[in-house]
C-alpha cells in the first residue's frame, strides 16, 4: 500500500515524531511504500539542522535524514509553518534576507498542496500529533 | 516562473476529504492553521466536508475581538470558505448544546448533526484530517 | 471495512478516548498509542468503559509504549490485543481508514 505520514508536533516535545519514525520504518519493512512524510504545525522543526540533543539521546532529526536516504523518502516541510517557526532552506533564508539557513539533509520546503496530494494519491494518511 | 511551493492544481481523483475541527481558538494555532489548509485544499477541487466538535465550535462563534489579546481575528474567513466550494459545514449537536451555544451564535450556516449521525457521516470519509 | 481511530493521550489527561469511543461504529477498531495505553489497563476508573466498548469495538494497544511506561502486558484488560509497530502498520491497512483523535 501507499502510505502518507502527517507530523504535526516537533521532536522530543512530544512523542508524535519518534512515533512516527516507527511506524514508517515498520511500513517500509512490511514492503509498503511512503508517498510523503509532511510536517505541519510545529511538525517543522523536526527539519533543523541545528538540534544537538545529548549524546546518549537519540538524534530524531538525523534519523528523519538517515530515513529518507535509505529509502528516497519525500519529506516535505509546510512552508507557511515554517516561515513562522523560522525553519529556513537556503533559498528561502534569501528570499527573506536572512543571514544563513538552518534545513536539515533529505528535508525539503513546499506548499500545504503537497498535503493534500498526499491524501490523494496515498492509500492512507497517518497523522501524529498532539 | 511558479515558487516550488506554489503548487499547480492536481488533475486526478476526487476524494471525499473530511476536516474535523476539534480545539477552540487563540489557545493554540491548530484552528487557525488547520483553516490555512482548507483554504488551499479547496483549489484541488476534492469533496470537502467541514465538522466543527468538541472546542472546535468556538473556532465559528460569532462577535470574537482579538485587540486586547493581540492576535490577528481570523474569524471572518470562515464567511470566505462558501466562496471556496467549502458549503458542507457540520457542527455536533452535543459540542454545541454542552458548551450552552446555538446555531444563532455562529458566524456560518451550518448542518446540525448528532454524535451517531457525525459518526455515519465520518465512516463515509476516505481521507481525514482531525485538528 | 469501518475505519480505525487511534488514541494517544492518557484518559486522565485528556477526553479523546471518551470521544473516540463515542464516534465508534460498531465493527471500527480503536488503538492506544503513546499515552494512550493508560486506558488498557486493568483496575483504573476508566476500565469498565473500555470492557463495555469490547462489545462493539476491538481494541488493541501498542506494546512497546506499554513496556516503556513500565507496565506489564499483564496488566492489559482481557480482550484487548497488543500489538507492535508492525501490528500498528496492518491495522492502518487492514481498515479503511484512519482517525487520529489529538
Amino acid at each position: 500500500m501507499k502510505l502518507s505520514i502527517l507530523v504535526n508536533e516537533g521532536p522530543y516535545q512530544h512523542q508524535s515524531a519518534d512515533t512516527a519514525i516507527q511506524f514508517t520504518k515498520a511500513a517500509l519493512e512490511r514492503g509498503h511504500e511512503i508517498f510523503r512524510v509532511f510536517f505541519y504545525h510545529d511538525g517543522v522543526n523536526n527539519g533543523t539542522r541545528f538540534a544537538v540533543p545529548p549524546q546518549d539521546d537519540r538524534n530524531i532529526t538525523e534519523q528523519w535524514t538517515a530515513l529518507a536516504k535509505e529509502h528516497d523518502l519525500d519529506l516535505v516541510i509546510c512552508i507557511a509553518a515554517a516561515q513562522r517557526r523560522g525553519i529556513l532552506d537556503e533559498n528561502e533564508a534569501k528570499r527573506q534576507g536572512k543571514d544563513g539557513h538552518n534545513m536539515a539533509d533529505g528535508f525539503r520546503i513546499s506548499g500545504l498542496g503537497q498535503l493534500i496530494e498526499a491524501g490523494i494519491q496515498a492509500d492512507r494518511l497517518v497523522i501524529f500529533g498532539d | 516562473m511558479a515558487e516550488p511551493w506554489e503548487d499547480d492544481e492536481l488533475e486526478g481523483p476526487v476524494r471525499k476529504f473530511m476536516y474535523v475541527n476539534r480545539r477552540a481558538p487563540y489557545g493554540t494555532i491548530y484552528a487557525l492553521e488547520s483553516l490555512e489548509v482548507v483554504l488551499i485544499a479547496a483549489a484541488f477541487e476534492q469533496d470537502v466536508t467541514l465538522v466543527f466538535m468538541d472546542d472546535g465550535v468556538y473556532q465559528i462563534k460569532k462577535e470574537q475581538n482579538t485587540e486586547a489579546i493581540g492576535v490577528k481575528n481570523f474569524s471572518p474567513t470562515y464567511r470566505a470558505l462558501e466562496g471556496y466550494d467549502v458549503e458542507k459545514l457540520y457542527v455536533e449537536k452535543e459540542s454545541l448544546e454542552s458548551r450552552g451555544l446555538t446555531t444563532e451564535d455562529l458566524v456560518v450556516p451550518v448542518q446540525v448533526v448528532n454524535k451517531d449521525q457525525l459518526a455515519e457521516l465520518m465512516e463515509e470519509q476516505e481521507v481525514i484530517l482531525s485538528f | 471495512m469501518p475505519m480505525l481511530h487511534t488514541v494517544n493521550k492518557s484518559p486522565f489527561e485528556r477526553r479523546t478516548l471518551d470521544t473516540a469511543l463515542r464516534h465508534a461504529v460498531k465493527g471500527a477498531a480503536i488503538l492506544l498509542i503513546e499515552d494512550g495505553v493508560y486506558a488498557a489497563f486493568d483496575g483504573t476508573v476508566v476500565a469498565d468503559k473500555v470492557k463495555a466498548a469490547l462489545k462493539d469495538n476491538k481494541i488493541y494497544v501498542l506494546g512497546p509504549d506499554v513496556t516503556a511506561r513500565g507496565m506489564s502486558e499483564h496488566c492489559v484488560i482481557d480482550g484487548l490485543e497488543v500489538v507492535d509497530y508492525g501490528g500498528f502498520v496492518d491495522l492502518v491497512t487492514e481498515y479503511d481508514k484512519v482517525q487520529s483523535w489529538l
